[in-house]
Order: C-alpha cells, then sequence, then structure tokens
C-alpha cells in the first residue's frame, strides 16, 4: 500500500510536537548545555567544548559498564529469543488450551517493573527466599550481595522470566500465520521436523523476529529499574549498567557536566542501534513485496 | 464526468502509470482490462483520490479534484476480497454509508430496500455476512458501494474470488445494476470474455499504459496495435510473419495468398499476421481460404469445442474449433484460414490493416 | 502409480451425525484408473475439497475404505500414501533456490546424489525453468512459483496419484493456457494418475480425459468431456457445464411431444410419461431463431457479443432461453421464435435423466 500525502496532515500532530518540544526537545537541550559547559551553581556556566567527552572517553568506569551491559544484551537476547520461539512452536495452535497459555504468557508483562525486582529480590534471598534457600541447602554459595555471579545470573534469570513471553507472543502470531498448505506440503515431501522448521517457519517469522529482536535489544540496553531493586548495582559495581552507572554519576556524586556527555553518548549508541535495525527491516520488507 | 489529463505516476524510480489521457462519461461502463501488474489498481486509486498522481491533474464534473480526499468525493470501491462488516446484518451494511453521512432514518430505510431489492438481498437483509454464500457476500459489498449514490463507482476484479458459475451470473446481472444506477462504471478484470460480456467501453492496460479506449466491440475488432490485439484474446492471438510483394503475400515458409482487395493499397514489405484461434477451421469459408499445415502438440476438448495446439514452423498457435475432434499428439493438421481474418502489424506493433470482416461491419 | 478406489465413502465434520443433511460427502463408490487424468468438479461446498483431502490423508473419512491397489489405505497417513499434492496457492520453499526446491521430496527421502540431479535436470526442462535453476525462489512470480511447486509433485517417479487443488487460481489467464497444456504434456510423458479439482468447468473439461462432477455431497455423473457436454445425467451437469448452461424448461411429455408453456415441442424419442417434476433440457448452442410459425414464441432480452461468438438471452413466458450464434451470423429482425433440435433435447424427471421408452423397440 502506498502513501498518500496529504499536506494537511502536518497541522493535525501539531499539537503533539509541542507537547514533545515541552516533554522530550527543552529538556535533552538542557543535557546539552550541561554536556559543554561546567557550571558552580547560581546559573553560572563556563565553556569547555569537549572536555567532558574526552573524559568520559577516557574513563574505564563508562567502558566497564559499557561492557557490562553489552554481555548483559547479548545474553538475555541468546536466551529469550530461541527459548520464545521454541515455546511458541509447543503451544497448542487453537482451542480453549491456546487462550489458556496465552494469558498464563501475557501476565509477567502486566507486572510493574519494581515489582518484578522487589519480586526477585526476595525470591533469591538466602535466608527467606524460596530460589536462594533452596540452593544455599544444595550448598551452592548462592548470596547476591557478595558473589557477583549470583548477582549476574539472578537478574538474567529475572529478565528472561519477565520478557520472553513477549518473544513468544510475537512468534506465535507469526506461526499462526503461516498457510495450513505449507505443513501439508512439507508432510508430503517427507520434510523433517528441523526442516519444517528451518525452511518454512523460521522464513516466515524473520519479520516479527527483527521487531522482537528490537525490542528486546532497546529494552534490555536501558534496564534500570529491576537490576536496581535486586542489586544495587552490586556487588561492587558487578551489575552496574549504563544507566545505573549514569544515574550513580548524576545524582549520587553531582558531576552533572560527565553524567551529560555520558548520556549524549548513550542516546546515540541507542538512536544508531535503531536505526540500523530500522534500515534492515524496511529492506526486508521491500524484498518481499517485490515477489 | 471524471477526466485524467496527462496523469502519470512513478513511485521510487519506478513507473507504474504512464502519461494518460482519459474521459469517461456519466451512466457508462468502462472495462481496464489487462494481465496482472499491468495498472489496473494503480489507475483506479489515481481515479478515487486514494493516490495523488506525480503529474497531471484528475477532474470531476470540470472541477479539479486532484489531491482531494477520497473521503470528501463521491467515491465508491468494491474489492476483489468480500469486505463487509461480519457482526453487522446485510441491512446494517448497506446502511453504515448512509449513517456516516447522517441521513434520516426514513430516507436510509428506504435507500437500503431500494438497494437491497435491485441486488435481490431482500430476503437477506437480517443475515450476517458470513451466513451467506460467496455471490451474496460480494453483492452486499456491491450494495454498500451503490446505495450512496456514488458519481464514481470502481470494481477491482470483483469477481475473481467466485465460482465460476456464480461468475457467470452476477456478471450478467452488472449491466443491469449500472444502467439502474447512472454513475460512472470502472471494472477492473484480467479476462477479455468479461470485457465483452459487460459492454460498454474498454480501456486495455499494458505496462502501466492504455493502449486503447473505446466501444467493447470496436476494440475487440478493430486493434490499433498487437499488443492491444494479444491483451483483447483469450486464447491468445496467433502471430506468423507474411511479406507482401506485388500481388502476393506470402505467409510464414511459403504459403500463398493473392494480395487483393485491401491488401492491395499495402506497401511492399515486412509484416505481422496476427489472426484469432476461432478463425482457424477444417473447412474453407471461402474460396480465398488458405491452408496452414501444422503440427499438433495437444488437443483439449470443452465438450462442445476443441482447443488444438499447434506449431507452424517456429510459431505456436491455438486453433478453438466447433465440435469434438479428438487426434493423437504429433499428427499434421490442415486448417483453413481466411485473409478476410487476418490483421496485418508492422514490425513495430502498429495495425497496418485491418481484418476486413471487422472493417466491413 | 496406483488404481484408486472409493468404497462406500461417507464422511461428516460433526461428531455424531444424524441424519444425510449432517454428512459433507454422501456414499460415493468410485474408481480411479492407473494413470487416468480425472477432474473434479462442482461449485463451492460441494464437498469435492473433502474428498481430495480423504485421498490425501488429511482428513479421515467416517465411514467406508480407500484402497490404493487394492490395499487398504483408509488409516495410513498421508507420508505414507505416496502422492504429491499441488494447492491453490504457490507452496514453495523461499529460502531455496529452484533446485533446491526441486530436489527436497528426493533428498528427504535419501535418494541418491547422482539420481537427484539427474531427475531435478529433467523435470526443470519439462517446466520449462532450467535456466533459472540456480535462483532463489523467492522473488520469482507466482507463476513460477506454481511451476516449481508442480515441478515437486512430479519429481517422484513412483508416486501412486498427483492431487491438484485448483492450481491455477493464481495465474493471469494467458499463463493458465501455458501452465494446462504443460500439464497435459506431463500426464501424457509420465502417465502418473492425476486427479485435479476445480469449479472452473474450462480447465476440468480440457484437462481431464474423464471428469467426475459433484453437486451437494454427491457423484451426479463420471464421464468424458462430450458425454457431460451432449448427455448431461443430471439437470445440474447441463447447468453447470457449458456457458451458459442448458436451458431448462418444466413440460409434460406425451409420447415424443413435450408440451411447454402450451407449445408442443417435438423431441427425437419417444418417452414414458413417469410421475415427478418433469423438465426438457437443451443446449443452448442448439437453438436457433426462426420467424417462422412453427417454434416458441420469445421475446429476446439482451444479445451479448464474446467475439467468437454472440449470446442472444431470451424469455419465454417466464423461463429464461438462451442461444448461442455465430459471430457475425444475422438475426432476423422479427425472429420471435426459437426452435430446439429434437435430437438434442433430454429428458430430465426429478433432476435426474431418463431414457428414451422406445430404445431398440421403435
Amino acid at each position: 500500500m502506498e502513501k498518500t500525502q496529504n499536506n494537511r496532515a502536518w497541522f493535525m500532530v501539531l499539537p503533539v510536537l509541542v507537547l514533545v518540544a515541552f516533554s522530550a526537545i527543552i529538556p535533552l537541550m538542557t543535557v546539552v548545555n550541561y554536556a559543554f559547559n561546567d557550571t558552580f551553581g547560581n546559573n553560572v556556566f563556563f565553556w569547555v567544548g569537549l572536555e567532558w567527552f574526552e573524559e568520559m572517553l577516557g574513563s574505564d568506569r563508562m567502558w566497564e559498564a559499557l561492557m557490562r551491559q553489552l554481555i548483559f544484551s547479548a545474553a538475555i537476547l541468546a536466551i529469550e529469543v530461541p527459548l520464545g520461539i521454541a515455546v511458541a512452536l509447543s503451544m497448542p495452535k487453537k482451542g480453549l488450551w491456546a487462550s489458556i497459555c496465552l494469558v498464563l504468557l501475557a501476565l509477567p508483562l502486566l507486572i510493574p517493573w519494581n515489582v518484578v525486582g522487589t519480586i526477585w529480590q526476595v525470591f533469591a534471598r538466602v535466608d527467606i527466599g524460596l530460589l536462594g534457600n533452596t540452593l544455599a541447602e544444595f550448598g551452592i554459595d548462592f548470596n547476591l550481595g557478595q558473589n557477583a555471579g549470583a548477582a549476574w545470573a539472578t537478574v538474567i534469570l529475572m529478565d528472561v522470566w519477565h520478557w520472553t513471553s513477549l518473544v513468544v507472543l510475537l512468534a506465535y502470531a507469526g506461526l499462526q500465520s503461516i498457510p495450513e498448505a505449507y505443513y501439508q506440503a512439507a508432510r508430503i515431501d517427507q520434510a523433517s521436523r528441523w526442516a519444517v522448521f528451518r525452511h518454512v517457519e523460521l522464513p516466515k517469522l524473520k519479520g516479527v523476529l527483527l521487531i522482537a529482536v528490537l525490542l528486546r535489544f532497546m529494552d534490555s540496553f536501558m534496564i534500570y529499574t529491576e537490576p536496581f531493586v535486586v542489586t544495587g548495582g552490586g556487588p561492587g559495581s558487578a551489575t552496574t549498567f549504563l544507566s545505573i552507572d549514569l544515574v550513580k554519576m548524576a545524582l549520587g556524586q553531582f558531576d552533572l557536566g560527565p553524567a551529560a556527555a555520558f548520556s549524549i553518548m548513550y542516546f546515540l549508541v541507542i538512536l544508531l542501534v535503531s536505526w540500523a535495525f530500522y534500515t534492515i527491516m524496511v529492506n526486508l520488507d521491500r524484498e518481499e513485496r517485490t515477489e | 464526468m471524471l477526466e485524467l489529463r496527462g496523469v502519470s505516476r512513478s513511485v521510487r524510480g519506478r513507473v507504474h502509470i504512464q502519461s494518460t489521457d482519459l474521459t469517461l462519461q456519466p451512466g457508462t461502463m468502462n472495462v481496464l482490462l489487462g494481465p496482472t501488474l499491468s495498472g489496473k489498481t494503480s489507475l483506479m486509486r489515481l481515479m478515487a483520490g486514494l493516490d495523488i498522481p506525480t503529474e497531471g491533474r484528475v477532474f470531476a464534473h470540470g472541477r479539479d479534484v486532484t489531491g482531494m480526499r477520497v473521503q470528501d468525493r463521491k467515491v465508491a470501491m468494491v474489492y476483489q476480497q468480500f469486505i463487509n462488516y461480519p457482526s453487522m446484518t446485510v441491512y446494517d451494511n448497506i446502511a453504515s454509508p448512509l449513517r456516516l453521512m447522517r441521513k434520516s432514518r426514513a430516507e436510509i430505510d428506504r435507500a437500503v430496500r431500494g438497494t437491497a431489492e435491485m441486488l435481490r438481498l431482500t430476503a437477506l437483509l437480517d443475515r450476517k455476512p458470513l451466513e451467506l454464500s460467496g455471490g451474496q457476500q460480494q453483492r452486499c459489498a456491491l450494495a454498500r458501494a451503490l446505495v450512496k449514490d456514488s458519481d464514481l463507482v470502481l470494481l477491482d476484479e470483483p469477481l475473481a474470488n467466485l465460482d465460476y458459475k456464480l461468475r457467470e451470473e452476477l456478471r450478467a446481472e452488472i449491466p443491469r445494476i449500472f444502467r439502474e444506477s447512472g454513475a460512472i462504471f470502472v471494472y477492473a478484470t484480467t479476462e477479455p470474455e468479461e470485457a465483452l460480456l459487460l459492454g460498454g467501453n474498454t480501456a486495455t492496460l499494458w505496462e502501466g499504459r492504455i493502449t486503447q479506449f473505446g466501444p467493447a466491440p470496436e476494440v475487440y475488432r478493430r486493434p490499433n496495435d498487437a499488443i492491444t490485439a494479444r491483451v483483447y484474446s483469450d486464447p491468445p492471438m496467433n502471430f506468423a510473419p507474411c511479406r507482401k510483394q506485388g500481388h502476393s503475400l506470402t505467409f510464414g515458409e511459403g504459403i500463398h495468398a493473392p494480395a487483393d482487395g485491401a491488401f492491395a493499397g499495402l506497401p511492399d514489405g515486412l509484416y505481422r499476421a496476427g489472426f484469432r484461434p476461432n478463425h482457424l477451421r477444417f473447412e474453407a469459408h471461402s474460396g480465398a481460404a488458405v491452408a496452414f499445415r501444422c503440427t499438433l502438440g495437444i488437443a483439449e476438448i470443452t465438450g462442445s469445442e476443441t482447443f488444438l495446439h499447434l506449431t507452424h514452423g517456429a510459431d505456436n498457435w491455438v486453433a478453438l474449433l466447433h465440435g469434438v475432434h479428438h487426434f493423437d499428439p504429433g499428427t499434421e493438421i490442415s486448417l483453413m484460414l481466411d485473409p478476410a481474418h487476418v490483421y496485418l502489424f508492422e514490425a513495430d506493433g502498429r495495425l497496418a490493416l485491418p481484418a476486413s470482416y471487422a472493417a466491413a461491419a | 502409480m496406483a488404481r484408486i478406489e472409493l468404497s462406500d465413502l461417507a464422511h461428516s465434520y460433526l461428531p455424531r451425525p444424524g441424519g444425510e443433511a449432517d454428512y459433507a460427502l454422501k456414499t460415493i463408490d468410485l474408481a480411479w484408473e492407473d494413470g487416468g487424468a480425472y477432474a473434479l468438479l462442482g461449485a463451492s461446498g460441494c464437498g469435492k475439497s473433502t474428498l481430495l483431502n480423504i485421498i490425501s490423508g488429511l482428513v479421515h473419512p467416517t465411514r467406508g475404505r480407500i484402497l490404493f491397489d487394492g490395499r487398504d489405505v483408509t488409516s495410513a497417513p498421508t507420508t505414507e500414501r505416496n502422492i504429491a499434492q499441488v494447492f491453490q496457492f504457490p507452496v514453495v520453499y523461499d529460502t531455496m533456490t529452484v533446485r533446491e526446491n526441486l530436489a527436497f521430496p528426493l533428498k528427504n527421502r535419501g535418494r541418491d546424489p547422482a539420481y537427484i540431479a539427474q531427475r531435478v535436470q529433467t523435470i526443470a526442462r519439462m517446466i520449462g525453468m532450467e535456466n533459472q535453476l540456480g535462483r532463489k525462489a523467492r522473488g520469482l512470480t507466482a507463476d513460477e512459483k506454481q511451476k516449481i511447486s508442480l515441478g515437486r509433485g512430479m519429481v517422484r517417479k513412483e508416486v501412486n496419484a498427483i492431487l491438484f487443488d485448483e492450481p491455477l487460481t493464481v495465474i493471469d489467464p494467458h499463463m493458465k493456457w501455458e501452465l494446462r497444456t504443460q500439464l497435459k504434456q506431463l500426464h501424457r510423458e509420465f502417465g502418473h494418475t492425476m486427479i485435479y479439482v476445480t469449479h472452473d468447468q474450462t480447465e476440468a473439461l480440457t484437462f481431464a480425459d474423464k471428469v467426475v462432477v459433484m453437486h451437494d455431497g454427491r457423484v451426479v455423473q463420471l464421464g468424458t468431456p462430450d458425454e457431460l457436454f451432449e448427455r448431461p445425467g443430471h439437470t445440474f451437469v447441463g447447468y453447470f457445464i457449458g456457458s451458459p448452461g442448458m436451458n431448462l424448461l418444466d413440460a409434460e411429455i406425451t409420447g415424443d411431444t413435450a408440451i411447454v408453456a402450451g407449445h408442443a415441442v417435438p423431441l427425437g424419442d419417444r418417452y414414458a410419461t413417469r410421475a415427478g417434476r418433469t423438465q426438457i433440457g437443451i443446449r443452448p448452442e442448439f437453438v436457433s431463431f426462426t420467424d417462422e410459425d412453427d417454434g416458441l414464441p420469445v421475446t429476446v432480452q439482451r444479445i451479448e457479443d464474446v467475439g467468437r461468438h454472440r449470446i442472444v438471452r431470451a424469455d419465454l413466458r417466464g423461463f429464461a432461453v438462451n442461444a448461442v450464434l455465430p459471430e457475425r451470423m444475422p438475426l432476423p429482425a422479427d425472429a420471435d421464435r426459437v426452435v430446439f433440435a429434437p435430437e438434442q433435447i433430454g429428458v430430465f424427471v426429478d433432476d435426474w435423466r431418463v431414457e428414451p421408452a422406445s430404445t431398440g423397440a421403435a
């Protein structure tokens, strides 16, 4: 379907533009202002150019946080996407059970972030938490506050529990749109289960999976509340991801200049990655349409 | 009246519709005939105002409506898929466009019952669309398009998803319905026979271009060029090389016919001869008929007629014969062709000489 | 290849079917000869797709048996029946090349690579895609994709039957000609048993040697295209085959004369008088106009020019009567009467054709 050009449409979006200007663009400009200036209060600013950026790029702290962030995003993508597809594939296609499965799956998505964090914080505690206590009973050294491995495992497990459903729902919708004839043809061709997945299901899922990966990447790259509630970024700085680090820097230490430079770079990275995803998706879509 | 003046449309450098001039009169049936992707739907979307032309203007009743929203124009469209509101009854479906126009209850009732009567839906008004047959569902969609008294009704292959026999029935009804409505009808189809049955005007489309526009039988019998002849022929038109020299015509490999009558005035040279499958016959229909020896590929029998797939020299032909004829593949068959049924085209495809049987009428 | 036999077959989609109305397929006894080209023709909802799915093993019948060469396969799964199927919409594996698509059914059965390569080459030549073997299947046009589906169906030499489920639905009219002809040639060359399901009479008649006409869950006639045209066994066949279909008129029969709307119509033969609704049927091809007084009075309503012939739509006291005239043949100006060719008139009682009483005796 081609787009129709209609200039009048711009007037319709004007109120939204004004709203966005006040809620996003003006605060963003303030951040930009902080990033290039230094201040000693009283609204007195000194131009420092790229100094804050250079400081941030030179600091190990930001690079370490970025590494942790990338490892975290990669880990949850590597678990959630295959797991999500696997669950979607094993779900019933129609009937009462399909509806029940869908409702159950949607449940974690409806819980607020900080509640999810609290649930897992309690769940993983060695003294009263079911998970922590059970593992401790088996003699495994599991302590969120002291053991970095335990902290990582808990945070990843929590994210998988919270968000795999999203991948499942998307993949399930994708699977439903495959015409029955494809499965019949595959049966007649005596295709193996793997071949059906590889040549029928996966190609048809490509579009929704890209959306799932994009959503999960952006969300996980900006994750804050849950790890903050569960581990507070610790032990040490073992689970201090970019956003947690940023908040520590800006609100904990009041290093507004470096924090502003940091957040601009953070923003640019997300923008870049989203743009890359968007381009890939549009290109795929175009190929699809020329068929 | 709907007028397209120099209308064209390109998307990302790809030409969908080449520069087109077309005038459609109120109360006419206009069929867009062409294969898939020839631009039928693109042209309809330009007419409706769903797309804006890259160049050119669209006029409705002399008023420039280029860029005017489709909602602000009196346009109705029916698609290949049967599009109705599944949760509403047939009555409410037909009434829905009128309710959006905030007509009075009495007015709506009168219009709905009138349209339902015209489309033979009166007995089904209380049913839901999904309880109806495909033909009835499409009739309901048609009723919704017709009820609001549109100036322009666009039908995009409306019968393509119906069974053969239902298609035949609805196809016979559409000319009657359209005569009663007085709107401009534009009807897209890929089937030449459908274009002929609907009558009115035919515009043949090929690669985003209208190759010819005129009354259906006229376009069918006097195509301007080889492309139009090809589009307006099912089975496809047969072609053979033809040389005219002095008083003689030579078809393919040395089959001669006298170049008399209209052929006499034609300059000497090489042409492409085109003729329809139903004009190849076993028996000569006039003394002038020429015999072709062809090799049979396959014979298809429809019960009353036989299609023969033939090769003649380097050309593949189809012959459509009356009656049932059984042949083995590979048989040599002699078929007669009356030169009065032969069209001659220039090397670039333009019509050089229409078939004299068509010219005479 | 195999002879396929359906014995006392019936199917209902309801768990506990009661009366006959609950059955999508009423009792069917039918044999498909080995190597035959069959068409299964009927309107949508007549049960033809159900029947096809029962043969391919996708649906298990409520009652009856299916035999392949005498072997009972009623409860055998699709994979064991060794059949191929071509669907309404092209089913190709987008990620594979044309070659891989064609090789897929053989590869899955663990055939020898040299054999596969040779077989794929043969099939590619048959469907005219030799030059595109290396291309990815995605990006091909609908008719090219449908050719691949077709090729995948043919690639296994030893299949018992190839089933086609309205395979030309998405194909342009011009391409339909080419594909259908190719299909017929493939049948001639390989001699597979082919069953072609369609609602399009032209497709059915041109493809098949024998056509099975279905109506309302029943087989109403099995015959060659000319039999169906000339001697329809049921009024539905008369109506469904031919365009326009057969003219059917309520009549009273006495001996060799039918009385239609108060006028006598001579029949080609003598018929016994029977109880039930009696109709005579005549194909539009055998109706002609006359300006003499001997015919039936009609009013001409519309003349449609279809190019190669014209269809005259007329009314006879509320009955629609259609006639087909050759291209360019003039209709007499005061043509208000029609005559029927007596030997082409069929007599139907309660929708079924009845034979003349006097055959052989006269």
